[in-house]
């Protein structure tokens, strides 16, 4: 994968028999144990471990739920509380997988902006970052379905609304909806259906967590400074630097998580959930998860059906494109003070949405959405390409990592020279 | 100092701006204004510490008994639940008695027949421990038709089914330029109300709600207010509930019966923390596994902090 030479050398004749045949020793020694990684990375980098973390938690746990629940109209609310109820350490695993998924969503929010305030999306890492963007939405796509799974009044009222965006389309809209469905309507089919594709879909985001994780090792991290490194004294092995790092941050959000998994299990979740999806009642307010939020605000605010969901999906697609509206060499908005401010400004547009996205559709929550989506694109589609063009220039800039972990020209400590050359 | 009084004058203006709006909010709310307003109790399986207290739960479990069970099930509970850890904790015998004259509708007998011969009545067996706390009626319909119309739910899961709202709506203040304040301090309180519910670890929005709707039954609906065959009820989205008061109605006045009150409310907090139990019946092994995780990861926590500084220490980064 990387560009760095291999130094794996096999220690003994089994070792040097598997590596000439299949090197996968080799491949973790050079990926994830000398990898040379920017010895100036911060604890925003973290978020990696912590997501492969969460993806494994998602895995083992909806594994072993799938061998529970029922993916039956009429049975899938029961099987669910059957699990809560009668399985053994059912209402853990449960809990474990249903507040899993917000906490796979707060390190994914970090973790983009993380990669959006460093800078991370730019050459040479735009294919990272739009395989990146391919897992979020498969996140989105697994999450939703995954929701809809349980079978209660929000679980159906989110997939009626959901899927009835597809109906926006113009001349096959109807079609497509009705082929998502299965049915004239959310029903037994479109239950069975998700389930089926509640289990695909994280599959296939391995793979892309694969091909991510590739990526990113073919060019290497970026990095707080948005340097290039130079020299390898800008670097650290990635192994026990890293790795260390890495899990003690993971442990840490473990914390946060079980708190939620053993005291707040239900909070993030609506209580209309707990009530069995009835096809002719409504709920007062249809909300999505959280995590949805400030997209539902955004196809909300817009007062046509296919302009809604034209910028639902838009407000996604603007970042994906991100590489090509910011063409800007400084990466760091640490470099960058006016980008800063419009970057803390979107920040704080998207959580307001968020909230407003939990608002009924009424009164002045529409004009503040509206308001709010409207910097949305204006940030991302005017702000962001005109500050591409001014903002190029930063005399503050240190040469390199080196000099920006010294402060000044100079040799670094003696120990870290010998982690950075010593394997 | 200066940012200081920046943040000053801009509260003081939120507060000042913001009050314009929110009363015009209030006035519009009407006079029930407080009493439709859910209070959070303490429990006892409330906080990082909490458990269910066996003696309410059997309380509980008695006034469902002899009132709710009139008209509800509780189609996800079987009676032996009522024996097993973390529950009421009856014992065998209390329970064997409990159930004695509890009826289920019979399997088919030796001559496949589930209803009787003579006058097409249900042929029905005693109950087991096995058996699920089934709903008084046949079917939903009924169910429906002996309450004009209304459908008893079951309430296997209605603690975890209702909460209270974090923060009211008001998404029409008297006056536009109103709007931004409100909507500030409505993204505050909304942000404050979250951290409240984080510290206390808050999950009895249910049990709070459903103590509030037993002891919010009006004598009479206020004038002017229209409820039909209905019951007036504060703190019901709506007000009109098609449940008349069962555990009686809160006395006002020089002459309430104030033991009857007292009563009124010690009944519905016993229930509402029943119907708690039935929705999270692991509550108790819940909690105590979390606090040892939590111990056990907090400590976990210290120590990969220690490794992590010791690997660093001597590396610039």
């Amino acid at each position: 994968m990387g560009h760095h030479e291999s130094n794996y050398e096999p220690k003994w004749g089994i070792a040097k028999w598997f590596d000439e045949r299949l090197p996968v020793a080799r491949m973790v020694s050079d990926q994830f144990i000398v990898f040379p990684t920017p010895r100036n990375l911060n604890y925003w980098w973290t978020m990696g471990m912590v997501l492969f973390f969460f993806l494994i938690i998602q895995l083992i746990t909806g594994i072993i739920l799938a061998m529970h629940y029922i993916p039956h109209a009429d049975m899938a609310f029961n099987s669910v509380e059957h699990i809560m109820r009668d399985v053994n350490w059912g209402w853990l695993l449960r809990n474990m997988h249903s507040n899993g998924a917000s906490f796979f969503f707060i390190a994914v929010y970090i973790h983009i902006l993380r990669g959006i305030y460093y800078g991370s999306y730019k050459a040479p890492r735009e294919i990272l970052w739009l395989v990146g963007v391919v897992i979020y939405i498969m996140m989105m796509a697994a999450a939703f379905m995954g929701y809809v799974l349980p079978w209660g009044q929000m679980s159906f009222w989110g997939a009626t609304v959901i899927t009835n965006l597809f109906s926006a389309i113009p001349l096959v809209g109807d079609s497509i909806t009705q082929f998502l469905w299965g049915a004239y309507a959310v029903s037994q089919p479109t239950l069975n259906r998700f389930y089926s594709l509640h289990y695909l879909v994280p599959m296939l985001l391995v793979a892309f967590v694969f091909i991510h994780v590739w990526a990113l090792h073919v060019v290497g991290s970026n990095n707080p400074e948005g340097l290039s490194v130079k020299s390898s004294d800008d670097t650290l092995p990635f192994h026990p630097y890293f790795t260390m790092k890495d899990m003690y941050m993971s442990v840490v959000f473990l914390t946060i998580y079980a708190f939620f998994v053993f005291y707040m299990s239900n909070y993030m979740g609506h209580p209309d959930n707990f009530i069995r999806a009835n096809p002719v009642v409504t709920p007062a307010h249809i909300v999505p998860e959280w995590y949805f939020l400030p997209f539902y605000a955004v196809l909300r605010a817009i007062p046509d059906k296919l302009g809604g969901v034209i910028a639902m999906f838009g407000a996604i697609m603007v970042v994906a494109v991100l590489p090509w509206l910011d063409r800007n060499p400084i990466r760091s908005l640490r470099y960058r003070p006016k980008a800063r401010f419009f970057f803390w400004l979107f920040v704080i547009v998207a959580m307001l949405l968020g909230f407003l996205g939990a608002k009924p559709a009424e009164g002045w929550y529409v004009t503040a959405s509206r308001i709010l989506t409207a910097y949305w694109f204006i940030y991302f589609l005017v702000i962001v390409p005109l500050l591409s063009k001014m903002e190029t220039t930063n005399r503050r800039m240190p040469g390199s990592i080196t000099d920006a972990v010294l402060g000044h020209h100079g040799k670094i400590s003696e120990g870290a020279q010998t982690a950075s050359s010593g394997h | 100092m200066s940012v200081k009084n920046t943040l000053a004058s801009f509260a003081v203006a939120l507060t000042v701006f913001g009050g314009i709006g929110m009363a015009g909010a209030a006035e519009k709310a009407g006079e029930h204004h407080d009493k439709s307003h859910v209070e959070r109790q303490n429990w006892s399986f409330s906080g990082l510490l909490g458990s269910y207290d066996k003696a309410q739960l059997k309380r509980g479990f008695a006034v469902y008994n002899e009132v709710c069970s009139a008209c509800h099930g509780m189609n996800l509970l079987s009676w032996r639940n009522l024996m097993e850890e973390g529950g009421p904790e009856f014992t065998k015998d209390e329970l064997k008695a409990l159930i004695a004259e509890k009826e289920v509708p019979a399997e088919p007998n030796e001559e496949g027949l589930t209803h009787s011969d003579e006058d097409g009545s249900r042929l029905m067996r005693a109950a087991l421990f096995t058996d699920r706390m089934l709903s008084p009626y046949a079917n939903k319909k009924a169910a429906m038709a002996a309450n004009a119309g209304a459908l008893p739910p079951d309430l296997s899961v209605i603690a975890k089914a209702r909460g209270i709202p974090h923060v009211a709506d008001n998404s029409e203040p008297s006056a536009w330029y109103a709007a931004p304040f409100v909507g500030l301090m409505e993204y505050g309180s909304w942000i404050v109300s979250v951290a409240k519910d984080v510290t206390t670890q808050y999950q009895e929005g249910g049990a709070d709600y459903i103590y509030a709707l037993l002891t919010s039954y009006a004598e009479e609906a206020p004038a002017g207010v229209d409820v039909g065959d209905r019951s007036f009820n504060y703190v019901f989205p709506g007000n009109a509930i098609s449940m008349a008061a069962p555990l009686g109605t809160l006395e006002t006045g020089a002459e309430a019966d104030k033991e009857a009150n007292k009563e009124l409310h010690a009944k519905s907090r016993d229930v509402a923390a029943y119907l708690m139990w039935a929705s999270e019946p692991h509550l108790n092994a819940r909690k105590s596994l979390g606090l040892k995780v939590l111990i056990y990861l907090i400590i976990l926590s210290g120590l990969m902090y220690a490794v992590k500084r010791t690997i660093w220490a001597g590396v610039k980064h």
